[in-house]
């Protein structure tokens, strides 16, 4: 690809459009210039003002939620704020939100992985082209229709899996099945796995496709193995892509709600098992329970919107910042 | 002659059919083991097969070819499965929702509301949830697109100190919020005002998280402009505006237009926002700024929800399924044309 | 200046792809009430609704249990007003008491009349009056099962209570089977569903279970399900899906949705015989309902423990609530003509069609005179 032209560019940008910013500040400038300026200026703040007004009305929301939290915020088990004295706490909806994507994660990267691996260096050059745009394509079904395949289509197919996951694996608690409808976190799990995957194939491909051609060439010149030049000298170079491109992922199965809230069948405790049917997320128990709240009820939510959000927050920085060090060290790219 | 040198120095390699007859081999043994044990779920004999395949290959391998080639068949064995595993799903959504999808697909369906057809009877149509998707995509659009785009200019041609970092960091932020607070935080606003459900309302959510995606593809596409253009223009006396207008833009705006319309198809199958703000209608209202309005995805989502399990209203959700796939597919598909069409010819 | 004028033709295939679907907009219809489905009688009656001057768009939200007899109701409405639509979101009691106490809609459908704490909230709607409760639909709560050859089945309260506390766990449970001498009942894991969402469905299903099993269900009662363990699925419609899906799955819900593979449970009161889920049953024991609200408000109370021949004891009665004063000027013709109609013989005369129980005559015609005095 132009990486080259991408890295090349921006610096020197710097300079001339500073001086020349400067030259505009000390006015005599033309008064289009200085509409534009303030065109531009104005829609930064503006979504600078927007930003600011979520993050405080959510914070002013939430904290009039939590300050009459009869419960413990953090540890309690329950949602009840329709009492005279309400209780409610997001341990259930945190358990549950990071077992579901840690499922979806080990399931998506690894697969993912192999896809991207599959694309640049297993599949014939014509086919990978289109499975590859393919791809990228079901990045863009929206989650809604995952949500109804999963319903339909995914939980009926799933008591097989888990009648096996149960007799073989059921002695370690996590798997065993007392035969509810496979309604479960770990069907959730699948399903955001399964939607995830596309994103985290394409970046990883991505990534992939760049390394460069002599490193792979001097490990084949030393008579490596197709496998050993992928663990020689593609997936060094791409991990932090594949890290990055993971985190992304993560983040949308964080934060997505209707995929869950088709597939889950919700109750408000924590089951060790991820088969049977049972727990929530944070997303799923706001779509589901913010109609029959009550304005307490909304600012709970918000509250648990909020824990969301920060998550979710953690998450793409840690992402960002793995991408701003790998563009550090791997010179040539990105 | 040559077959000898060549075997001396490569070593014995297995047929290139081997690979075929050992998935051939494994798969009979497992529909075999399958059958013998009585296991019913066929997802257990592609499991099966899978393991014998790969304990075939490796051990096969291993014997004629020696141990690091049977670890790279392992490994190209290994990415096929994973990658025929993960079409499965993939193959099966696009296909489940064609052919349901196709059912109640035609002219009557796309021309009709749901009007009083009940959720659980057969009939009705998706003209009111087309209706609203458009409006409230195209107004959040419309909202978003230029706010992000000047905000993009801002921070690439004039941005330096404080703010700019500021802007930087609250659209990093931005991209993070999950599409449910979005909507909460418009509801509250709702609320506070006393006010009805109504399209615009979905339409400001939209726009809430369609704005920093637009920023941030947006940037990178002006970043592409070579600065050359720049000082060429500025040199030749253009005023800085001009030149953004006229240079840099038309520059980029392939890029820029693709940036807007990827964001456009990621916010028409936005759920959860809208469910929380527009309330869903069975009629047609072509006002979003009053009255209830539905949207694809909330229409597919509440034919699922109020079904009862009756397949007239499955057949509907995933007919409208199809139609909002379409949709965005035929918006990345135009999207990726335009990038390919417009792609700043500053490359090779 | 190439690339202005693909530019230009970019705008244009713009401008192209809105005026299409500005123009889109002209050829769509909401006219589907003569679709192949329904068979509900709805037009023939048509002639005796008033409609008054009402129109415009009447937004509702509430209960599911109702929503089944309110589609039907819509259809023959809208069929003679047209210029009035109701708009009818079946999301639950709860969501639709919410929704109506911060005045997004203009009735909302509920199974349990209002709280004393949502009558208070009611009242900032509401500009000098407060929501009440009008019975309008009456409907037995199906105990509704999906059990492998097995198509009649006996339970008694206290087998009811413990199958959906998980005391019981198996359909081949010593308990059933001694309701069940005759049926075939299969070693299978009973898979107990009940609302996730606040429910009056719930609340009027486990008020019974109160009443006629106390020392089984040790619960106090209410929207919310409180019993742990079971699984769980939103709205009426919901749980229906996931008892048809779902083999050995029961569930409770209203009449209407237990058909096509859900069949009702049996329920054995202490009469002499076993009394089914049917809607003659049921009015029979709503017949025994007494109006315990006060003034203008009507909610009912019901016997959940009675004993009498042939009366079906979980049954229902869902209320449509509006304001009685202070009702929004451009939706109070539109209510009042929609209300009106449904609380006629000839609204009420369509409920038994359609799985629900009409109200008593001496209730309904209450229901009526209060109806005209809204404002």
């Amino acid at each position: 690809m132009d990486t080259t032209q991408i890295t090349d560019t921006p610096p020197p940008a710097a300079q001339p459009t500073a001086t020349e910013q400067k030259r505009a500040a000390r006015g005599a400038t033309r008064p289009g210039d200085r509409i534009f300026l303030g065109l531009s200026r104005g829609s930064g703040i503006f979504l600078l003002v927007i930003m600011a007004a979520i993050a405080v009305f959510l914070t002013y929301r939430a904290s009039l939620a939590i300050s009459k939290d009869h419960g413990n915020f953090l540890t309690t088990f329950e949602w009840n704020t329709g009492l005279q004295e309400p209780v409610f706490g997001i341990a259930v909806l945190a358990f549950g939100t990071i077992v579901s994507s840690i499922v979806a994660m080990a399931i998506a990267v690894p697969v993912a992985v192999a896809i991207a691996l599959f694309l640049t260096h297993y599949a014939p050059r014509k086919l990978s082209g289109p499975i590859a745009y393919v791809i990228d394509l079901l990045a863009a079904v929206p989650s809604i229709v995952y949500g109804l395949w999963g319903a339909l289509i995914l939980v009926p197919h799933m008591n097989g899996l888990f009648g096996w996951l149960d007799d073989y694996l059921g002695w370690t608690g996590i798997f065993s099945w007392q035969g509810g409808a496979p309604r479960s976190m770990l069907t959730v799990g699948i399903l955001l796995a399964i939607m995830i995957l596309p994103i985290i194939t394409n970046v990883s491909r991505e990534v992939f496709r760049q390394t460069p051609r002599m490193n792979e060439e001097a490990a084949l010149a030393l008579g490596a193995t197709r496998w050993e030049v992928i663990r020689m000298a593609v997936i060094p170079f791409g991990r932090s892509g594949v890290i990055s491109a993971s985190m992304l992922g993560l983040g949308r199965a964080l934060g997505e709600t209707m995929a869950v809230a088709t597939v889950l069948s919700p109750t408000f405790d924590i089951q060790a098992s991820l088969l049977d049917p049972g727990g929530g997320t944070f997303a799923q128990n706001i779509a589901s329970k913010f109609g029959e709240a009550t304005e307490f009820g909304r600012d709970a939510l918000i509250a648990s919107g909020l824990v969301l959000f920060v998550i979710t927050l953690l998450v793409n920085g840690a992402a960002r910042a793995i991408i701003a060090r790998r563009a550090e060290y791997s010179g040539a790219n990105a | 002659m040559s077959t000898a040198t060549v075997s001396t120095l490569k070593g014995a390699r297995l047929p290139k059919w081997s690979p075929y007859a050992i998935a051939g081999g494994s798969v009979g043994l497992a529909i075999a083991i399958g059958l013998a044990a009585g296991l019913d779920s066929r997802v257990q004999w592609g499991l099966i097969a899978a393991i014998l395949f790969i304990v075939g290959t490796y051990g096969i391998a291993a014997r004629v070819e020696g141990k690091r080639q049977a670890k790279d068949r392992i490994a190209t064995s290994l990415v096929w499965v994973a990658f025929l595993l993960a079409v499965i799903p993939l193959v099966s959504l696009v296909w489940v929702t064609v052919v349901r999808g196709i059912k109640v697909l035609d002219l009557y369906f796309l021309t009709h509301s749901m009007g009083v057809v009940a959720d659980t009877e057969p009939g009705g149509g998706i003209y009111h949830a087309i209706i609203g998707s458009l409006e409230q995509v195209g107004l959040a659009t419309l909202i978003a697109a230029p706010v992000g785009v000047l905000t993009a200019i801002y921070l690439v041609e004039y941005g330096r100190g404080k703010l700019s970092k500021a802007i930087t960091f609250f659209v990093d932020v931005m991209t993070g919020i999950p599409s449910i607070v979005a909507g909460l935080f418009i509801l509250s606003l709702m609320l506070q005002f006393e006010m009805q459900p109504f399209g615009f309302a979905g339409s400001l959510a939209l726009a809430i998280l369609m704005m920093p995606v637009v920023v941030r593809s947006t940037e990178e596409m002006l970043k592409l402009v070579p600065n050359e253009l720049r000082e060429a223009s500025l040199a030749l006396g253009v005023p800085k505006w001009r030149t953004i207008l006229k240079v840099v833009l038309p520059t980029s705006i392939g890029g820029i237009t693709t940036g807007i319309m990827l964001a456009v198809a990621r916010i028409a199958g936005e759920t959860a926002p809208v469910l929380l703000l527009v309330f869903g209608n069975p009629f047609i209202n072509t006002n979003p700024f009053e009255g209830a309005q539905s949207s694809l995805p909330l229409y597919i989502y509440q034919q699922y929800a109020n079904s009862a399990g009756s397949g007239a209203a499955y057949d509907r959700a995933w007919a409208a399924s199809l139609t909002l796939i379409a949709f965005v597919m035929i918006l990345n598909l135009v999207a990726r044309g335009i990038a390919r069409w417009k792609a700043p010819k500053t490359g090779r | 200046m190439k690339l202005q004028r693909k530019n230009r033709r970019a705008l244009a295939l713009g401008a192209f792809a809105v005026s299409g679907a500005l123009a889109l907009t002209a050829c769509g219809s909401d006219d589907t009430g003569n679709s192949n489905g329904g068979g509900s009688s709805a037009s023939a009656q048509a002639g005796n609704i008033k409609c008054d001057d009402a129109k415009g768009q009447l937004l509702a939200d509430g209960s599911s249990a109702q929503k089944n007899a309110i589609d039907a109701w819509v259809k023959s409405f809208t069929a003679a007003c047209s210029g009035v639509q109701i708009n009818y979101k079946g999301s639950g009691s709860g969501a639709g008491v919410t929704a109506f106490t911060q005045g997004q809609v203009a009735f909302a459908g509920s199974d349990s009349a209002l709280k004393p704490e949502e009558v208070t909230a009611s009242k900032s709607v509401c500009k000098g009056g407060t929501g009440i409760d009008l019975p309008m639909v009456g409907g037995p709560i199906a105990v509704g099962f999906n059990v492998p050859g097995v198509d009649k089945l006996v339970l008694d309260a206290s087998t009811i209570a413990k199958i959906f506390d998980s005391k019981i766990t198996n359909w081949n449970d010593a308990a059933i089977k001694k309701l069940n001498p005759d049926a075939k009942l299969p070693d299978l894991k009973i898979q107990a569903f009940h609302r996730s969402d606040e429910s009056g469905t719930t609340d009027n299903f486990t008020k019974y279970l109160i009443a006629a099993a106390p020392s089984d269900w040790k619960y106090s009662g209410g929207k919310a399900w409180q019993a742990k363990g079971g699984q769980s699925a939103s709205g009426s419609s919901g749980v229906a899906q996931q008892v048809k899906q779902t083999s050995g799955a029961i569930s409770y819900m209203e009449l209407s949705y237990a058909k096509d593979g859900i069949v009702p449970v049996t329920v054995d009161t202490g009469a002499s015989a076993p009394v089914e889920a049917t809607v003659e049953n049921a009015t029979k024991a709503i017949a025994a309902a007494k109006i315990v609200g006060t003034g203008k408000d009507l909610s009912l109370e019901l016997d959940r423990a009675t004993k009498a021949e042939g009366a079906y004891p979980i049954t229902l009665v869902t209320y449509e609530i509006v304001c009685d004063k202070g009702n929004k000027a451009d939706t109070l013709p539109a209510t009042k003509a929609f209300l009106r109609y449904i609380a006629s013989t000839d609204g009420q005369g369509q409920l038994a069609a359609a799985g629900y129980a009409p109200i008593p005559d001496d209730i309904i015609a209450k229901v009526r005179t209060t109806i005209e005095g809204l404002s």
